[in-house]
């Protein structure tokens, strides 16, 4: 029987996975924003499945705005992104200490 | 039977999927395999009956947040191989924090049985579909939260086109200000030439 100590383990494996890519993808901010989505998809996973062990659904709607911010998160990193290549002509985060003012 | 079949292909692809989002050495598959990540979360989502969820896990970040991660990876011209470079010299150190934090985690699960347990109770059978009960609650009790929502996913709106507008040098637009300021009075005049003669502009 598929119990909630499965999903919690699902959870935290996606959780260390997104962590792992922050570390080791440290200059590729792309890969740094994915890593944050497979954070926010793990803690998604775990309200989901806290609200059908409850049964209460209060924990879908949280992931819903999880969801959103995510979301947000997303566009405004993109956009960010975006305009630092401009500048730059390039995506590593190692030059951002360069940009004083 | 096919449920706990389910989960484990779900799971297995997920956590697959994911070391391969952040392994992978081309950026846009990275993208695909977060795609087949979002995709099989939302079937472990449906196991448990959360069908709102995994809809809207599928359409936000499939039909939205991929594709404009796609839209960027490939928009942009980046030189991946400069980027990859400290990728072998973080390996030993991120995989140990991983592991210190995966260790954690687990630990916290199993000793929080030993705690005071949840009222555990096997998911009720509701009368109404999940979809209905969602939005009964979401547009009575979370009203505000979801409102606010709203405006989150608005300032967010404006801000990336605020951040990425580029107003170029070379196009003339009309000042607006200049336009309203402008009144009949100082543009037009009214002549009445006598019989022969033209007028003086």
């Amino acid at each position: 029987m598929i119990g909630l100590a499965h999903y919690l383990t699902v959870a935290a494996i996606l959780f260390t996975t997104g962590v792992l890519g922050i570390f080791i993808n440290r200059r590729n901010v792309i890969l740094m924003l994915m890593a944050i989505e497979l954070i926010l998809l793990a803690v998604n996973i775990n309200l989901v499945a806290f609200s059908a062990y409850l049964g209460d659904l209060t924990g879908q709607i949280l992931a819903m705005f999880v969801l959103t911010v995510a979301a947000a998160e997303a566009a405004i990193g993109l956009a960010i992104l975006v305009i630092f290549f401009r500048r730059r002509g390039s995506i590593a985060v190692d030059d951002v200490n360069r940009m004083r003012g | 039977m096919i449920a706990i079949l389910a989960f484990y292909l779900f799971a297995t692809l997920t956590i697959a999927s994911a070391l391969a989002v952040i392994f992978s050495r081309n950026p846009v598959h990275s993208v695909l395999w977060l795609i087949l990540a979002f995709f099989n979360a939302a079937g472990l989502m449906l196991l448990v009956g959360a069908e709102f969820i995994a809809m809207l896990l599928v359409i936000v970040y499939v039909g939205a947040v991929a594709v404009l991660f796609l839209f960027v990876v490939m928009m942009l011209d980046i030189d991946f191989a400069v980027l990859r470079r400290g990728f072998t010299k973080n390996l030993p150190f991120g995989i140990l924090i991983a592991l210190v934090l995966l260790g954690e985690v687990i630990v916290a699960v199993s000793v929080s049985k030993l705690g005071p347990t949840l009222s555990g109770q096997s998911i009720p059978a509701v009368a109404t579909p999940n979809i209905v009960a969602l939005g009964q609650l979401l547009y009575s009790r979370y009203l505000f939260a979801f409102e606010l929502a709203g405006l989150i996913l608005l300032v967010a709106m404006v801000g990336a086109i605020v951040l990425t507008h580029r107003s170029r040098g070379d196009t003339r637009t009309p000042k607006a200000s200049r336009q309203l300021r402008r009144r009949p009075e100082d543009s037009t005049r009214l002549a009445q030439p006598a019989v022969g003669e033209g007028v003086k502009l």
